[in-house]
């Protein structure tokens, strides 16, 4: 029988094509058309986020993904968080690509079966509570290109991802760069855009569509929910951030200038990371004034940008900047502006599933860490006290893709020594980081003897890693052990999503 | 007649301490009050440098207050000795420097 669709005889079966699905006769294969409806009214744009979540299937168990380009000024989260318990949601596994202090209402959504368990980052009060035993299974930690990975590769399966959109249009267009919580690249959130199975935008800025430019395309963003506001827009990017004068800092910043100008690599077509850290911004503004002095033109700065990337960008001194997350006023403006200025996503950042990702054509990354032993390994999640308190960000991605990875840390911070025989959380592994820097000494790390040979005889004060120890203990004394119990609080996953260390509780 | 025999020295930036030593005429000991940034690790140790400052000036009873801000041991005892000497001087000389 041959099928009749619009009056046009179609074999069942075409030699060299295959089987005929005739137009029109079944609607199975048919995809939703979710442009507008008949009424005129976008059928994306809903009243509430309640009712986004019902529409995303949200049910007990769920993986719920955030992102955290609006910083402490974000309000999206605890919106979310709210609404998921009023609708009696529990034991949802978050997964935010970071947490800040206004996230502590978190708690709260723990302590009532509401949450369950994150994955991601944890930062400050809830990594301080995750530490105490709150949560009842291990929170896990993955660095910005292990948190994409493990998306990519389906480890970390979202269920619903919400964005906080600064911007979006009626089709879920949506950009960091405009309106009223504007905070430039949205990097992080590209994977949770493209990888959950619901995605939610949120906003408080619907422009008529299409809102050009985008980040997050339409294709990509099941539901937009316009609500009053998302964010508090003094705390999501800073003003212009200053350069410290700690006195103490600028000698550490001043040696990771000379140990970058000495290295070998500072040449045209340098590349760095740097942050927007005390000393990683006084790093480079010591590595700007050197990069005019010798006439060098840099490729590309990546990562956070700020002000200052951006000034150097415009001084000509870097053809590029790749931008996965906006620190200041200055950066947002500029992604807007300069077409060299690139906002990147977390897979083209970092991701070891992705085809290639930034952190492998970086020449330099200046890094920071709450503790260093003497093996190298450096510790960016648990301080002195034993107590969890930060995320991983691009630290172990950078170390590891960079050809120099430049650790900056004081010697000591109050009482506590910075440079021990061993960090209470192996973060990033020491085979991948190359120097310390100290405001009392510079150690190579012997497996890069390269490296040594270009820094002897610069003046660069070069010790060794046990005598950096040595000299911090002299000082603080030995200090007693932290009381940790046996129960595992945290996984800390390398990029690759093997299992690097565990954290325990803290007694 | 004066009752106050009370030193204080240092102050509460980071990386200092201020302390505060009132002598007593009762055999009471050292009463330490003592709240640091680094007391999990260096309880102990902060203990007895305060303790052994004090015996090397003969005082064996005093109400110590000590407000840590991360100071390192030999900043500690300058500053348990410089209060304890300023509370001594002040029994002393009743109060005049």
């Amino acid at each position: 029988m041959k099928n009749k669709p619009q009056g046009r005889v179609l074999p069942e079966k075409i030699e060299g094509y295959g089987v005929v699905r005739p137009y029109g006769l079944s609607s199975v294969h048919t995809p939703e058309i979710k442009g507008k409806d008949p009424s005129g009214s976008s059928r994306k744009v809903l009243s509430s986020l309640e009712e986004a979540f019902r529409r995303s299937e949200i049910r007990d168990g769920m993986t719920v993904s955030f992102h955290h380009h609006l910083r402490d000024g974000d309000l999206v989260v605890n919106m979310a968080l709210d609404v998921l318990a009023g609708m009696g949601i529990k034991d949802l596994i978050l997964a935010p690509s970071a947490l800040f202090p206004v996230h502590e209402d978190i708690l709260r959504h723990v302590r009532s079966g509401t949450v369950r368990s994150i994955q991601g980052s944890v930062n400050g009060p809830v990594g301080r509570a995750a530490s105490g035993g709150l949560f009842d299974v291990p929170i896990i930690l993955r660095s910005h290109g292990g948190r994409v990975r493990a998306m990519e590769t389906g480890e970390l399966a979202v269920d619903v991802a919400v964005l906080a959109a600064p911007t979006v249009d009626e089709m879920g267009n949506v950009s960091g760069v405009y309106g009223p919580s504007a905070c430039g690249s949205l990097g992080y959130a590209f994977a949770d855009a493209r990888y959950a199975k619901h995605v939610i935008a949120v906003t408080d800025n619907l422009v008529p569509y299409p809102a050009i430019p985008f980040s997050l395309p339409q294709t990509e963003v099941d539901w937009v929910v316009p609500v009053d506001r998302i964010g508090v827009p003094e705390k999501i990017v800073s003003g212009t951030l200053r350069i410290t004068r700690d006195p103490l800092r600028l000698v550490i910043a001043e040696q990771v200038a000379r140990v970058i100008e000495e290295s070998g690599l500072f040449e045209d077509g340098f590349s760095m990371q740097a942050g927007a850290g005390g000393i990683s911004l006084a790093a480079s503004a010591f590595v700007r004034e050197r990069m005019k002095a010798r006439g060098i033109t840099g490729s590309f700065i990546s990562g956070g940008i700020t002000g200052q990337s951006v000034e150097m960008l415009e001084e000509g001194l870097f053809t590029s900047l790749l931008d996965v997350q906006s620190f200041d006023l200055e950066a947002a403006a500029s992604l807007a502006r300069n077409p060299r200025h690139a906002e990147m996503g977390a897979s083209f950042y970092a991701s070891t599933a992705s085809k290639g990702c930034v952190v492998d054509m970086l020449d330099v990354a200046v890094l920071g860490a709450t503790q260093v032993d003497t093996s190298f390994n450096v510790n960016v999640n648990t301080e002195s006290d034993g107590v969890l308190l930060h995320g991983i960000g691009g630290h172990m991605d950078t170390a590891a893709g960079s050809r120099l990875s430049v650790i900056v840390t004081p010697l000591l911070r109050g009482r506590m020594p910075m440079v021990v025989d061993h960090v209470h959380t192996i973060t990033t592994p020491g085979e991948t980081v190359d120097v310390v820097v100290t405001e009392r000494g510079v150690a190579v790390n012997p497996r890069r003897k390269d490296l040594l040979e270009n820094l002897r005889g610069k003046g660069i004060p070069l010790l060794d890693i046990t005598d950096l120890k040595r000299m911090a203990e002299e000082m603080t004394g030995i200090p007693a052990p932290i009381p940790f119990g046996e129960r595992i609080i945290g996984v800390v996953e390398y990029r690759d999503g093997s299992v690097i260390d565990v954290i325990r509780q803290r007694l | 007649m004066i009752r106050e025999r009370r030193g204080q020295a240092g102050s509460l930036e980071s990386c200092d301490a201020l302390v505060i030593v009132e002598l007593s005429e009762e055999k009471k000991g050292i009463l330490l009050e003592l709240d640091s940034p680094s007391l999990l690790s260096y309880e102990e140790a902060m203990k007895s440098a305060v303790i052994e400052t004090l015996c090397s000036l003969g005082v064996a009873d005093a109400l110590v207050k000590i407000q840590d801000r991360g100071s390192l041991d030999c900043t500690l005892r300058a500053r348990v000795e410089t209060a304890a000497r300023r509370a001594l001087a002040f029994q002393k000389h009743g109060g005049t420097i």
